[in-house]
């Protein structure tokens, strides 16, 4: 059966009802004083790092290192957020620096 | 008693790092989403029920169509995971809220999560009401940043091009951030390897799911070595 046709609205509709329901999770089963099992507490911990490594990489798939420019504005962008929130911590500077940067070297440069 | 305004006044204080962090990123979203063809309604109606940062610039990608729902539902609990550790820290003081707290619930985003963790709130101020103050006012900057970013989409003269990498880097800020905050590199290591072999087998298109998947397996693999290195630190509070 093919997935078919899912209109933008029941998306958005979906992405807002997972969201809550991630939200309100702990509300629902730990609301009793019950304990959080172990495994859970280990992946809520150990997990985030991971999927927000995947994401990074989500962000960038569809960059081609085969053909110009080799996915060159990609890290020399990346590259920039990172020193710039190495050494400030400053999550607007980071991101607002490395997407001007990025923004000139597609635009301008590459 | 403490009249309103006195409430208001020290949530707005509070909430002034959050207000030039959401509208900005909320700007960003708001032109990302207008380039991918949907103007300020949606970008309004997306920040008032889903109301996440990360997750809504995913949505972004997903709103293109191509990915089943079985995808979907999986990837927004795996972005959203971390959320089911902030409620722990909140049961009881959402539940002493009554019908306030589902609102609560509904608004525990990362930064609302770190204000009500951080704040020291004066004696004489209700601390449930200033809870819900800095919930709101958070939200309304993230709405007001959204949509007023889908207006701006639809005027910008300048040739946009590239504005999108506003999602790289904020995903590699919170790599960052995240990097230092464990001691353990191994779960965002993990990370790095599913992603890119996963990517390198089952391509762009598909590559997402499997890349969790082998994720969770490993890091459940390797939770003993994990745990050893990671100090038992307490999360707020």
């Amino acid at each position: 059966m093919s997935s078919g046709f899912i209109t933008p609205f029941s998306v958005i509709m979906l992405v807002a009802g997972c969201t809550f329901a991630i939200r309100s999770m702990p509300f629902a089963l730990f609301g009793g004083g019950k304990e959080v099992p172990p495994i859970i507490t280990a992946l809520g911990e150990m997990l985030p790092p991971a999927v927000i490594a995947i994401l990074v990489v989500y962000c960038l798939k569809s960059v081609s290192l085969v053909t110009a420019p080799h996915g060159l504005p990609e890290f020399i962008a990346v590259g920039i957020v990172a020193i710039l929130h190495i050494w400030k911590r400053n999550n607007l500077l980071s991101i607002g620096g490395g997407t001007l940067v990025y923004m000139v070297l597609v635009q301008i440069v590459f | 008693m403490t009249t309103k305004k006195e409430i208001l006044k020290y949530a707005f204080i509070q909430t002034l790092p959050v207000l030039f962090g959401y509208l900005f990123m909320g700007i960003a979203f708001g032109i990302l989403l207008e380039e991918a063809g949907y103007n300020f309604f949606w970008a309004f109606f997306i920040s008032l029920t889903v109301y996440s940062g990360s997750m809504q610039f995913v949505l972004i990608g997903m709103l293109g169509g191509g990915m089943g729902i079985i995808s979907m539902i999986v990837l927004t609990f795996s972005v959203q995971c971390r959320h089911i550790f902030y409620g722990l820290s909140f049961i009881e003081k959402f539940k002493a809220m009554g019908k306030r707290g589902w609102y609560m619930i509904f608004s525990l985003t990362d930064e609302t999560y770190s204000l009500l963790c951080g704040m020291k709130i004066p004696e004489e101020l209700d601390k449930k009401k200033v809870f819900l103050a800095v919930a709101v006012l958070d939200q309304s900057y993230w709405v007001i940043g959204c949509t007023l970013g889908g207006i701006m989409g639809s005027l910008i003269g300048f040739d946009t091009t590239g504005i999108d990498f506003a999602m790289t880097a904020l995903f590699v800020v919170i790599f960052i951030e995240q990097w230092y905050s464990f001691h353990s590199h191994l779960p965002a290591l993990v990370g790095i390897g599913c992603g890119t072999a996963s990517l390198l087998v089952f391509g762009p298109g598909a590559f997402i799911l499997p890349a969790l998947i082998g994720s969770v397996c490993l890091l459940l693999l390797l939770k003993n070595t994990i745990v050893k290195e990671e100090d038992s630190q307490e999360v707020c509070q």
